[in-house]
């Protein structure tokens, strides 16, 4: 399963603009709570973290070193 | 709309967001602001009668509210509260662009970044612990945008790349070395 942007719903109040600047369809509104849909087309662009005004959608990055 | 254009309509967000954004003659982007619903943009060129010191770009669909200049005018001839508010709003802007100002001196904001990086790489003993860029900023004391400007700043620099949810070090070596010149 692909990692996807985790939504802490004590913070979301789903205005949706994270499913507005969406640009692969990860996030959608389902009976008006925003939901995140598994896919592979998630880029992990962050643009739903940055547009998002209460901080409820976080994208986390692993951090890992290169083998050469 | 672009950055040099002269405007006729000041708009306001009903829904979506609008990035306002500077281009670098090289073509890198300076985002400035993001225009949120109920907040305005496109301000500054009708108020001074002068051209747009940015350009704007809706990050999805968009709903905006327009109002024309020369009804604004009548507007706030006839509701002073609205010039208040206008000039409230704007010295809120003036105070996120000092912030930015402050902020765009960041070669040390780099260093800070390398370091955390380096504190948090994996090295495949164990799970480590992920870090959001929200995270990195609050470590690094700094903005979560300037702790975006400082990985893809990195990036060009090649010490890093991009693996979607994975920021891989490619150049340990100079990684260390960014934190070594800021000691």
């Amino acid at each position: 399963m692909p990692e996807m942007p985790v939504i802490d719903r004590k913070k979301c109040n789903d205005c949706g603009l994270c499913i507005d600047v969406c640009a692969c369809h990860a996030l959608v509104l389902i009976k008006d709570v925003v939901t995140v849909i598994e896919t592979k087309e998630c880029g992990w662009c962050v643009q739903c973290e940055v547009v998002c005004p209460t901080g409820a959608i976080t994208c986390s990055f692993e951090i890992v070193i290169e083998e050469h | 709309m672009f950055e040099g254009e002269s405007a006729e309509v000041f708009f306001f967000v009903l829904s979506g967001a609008v990035k306002v954004f500077k281009t670098s003659a090289e073509g890198k982007e300076q985002i400035l602001n993001i225009v949120r619903p109920g907040e305005s943009f496109n301000d500054v060129p009708i108020l001074d009668d002068g051209s747009n010191p940015a350009s704007a770009q809706a990050m999805g669909p968009v709903v905006l509210y327009g109002v024309r200049k020369d009804g604004l005018k009548v507007i706030l001839h006839d509701y002073p509260q609205v010039t208040l508010n206008i000039i409230k709003v704007l010295a809120e802007r003036v105070r996120q662009l000092v912030s930015l100002v402050e902020d765009l001196s960041f070669r040390h904001v780099i260093s800070r970044v390398a370091k955390i990086l380096l504190e948090y790489a994996g090295d495949g003993t164990g799970p480590r612990p992920r870090l959001t860029q929200q995270e990195m900023a609050a470590m690094a004391g700094t903005a979560r945008e300037v702790v975006g400007r400082s990985l893809k700043a990195l990036e060009e620099e090649g010490a890093l790349k991009f693996d979607r949810h994975r920021i891989v070090i490619t150049d340990k070596k100079a990684l260390q070395e960014m934190v070594q010149v800021s000691l």
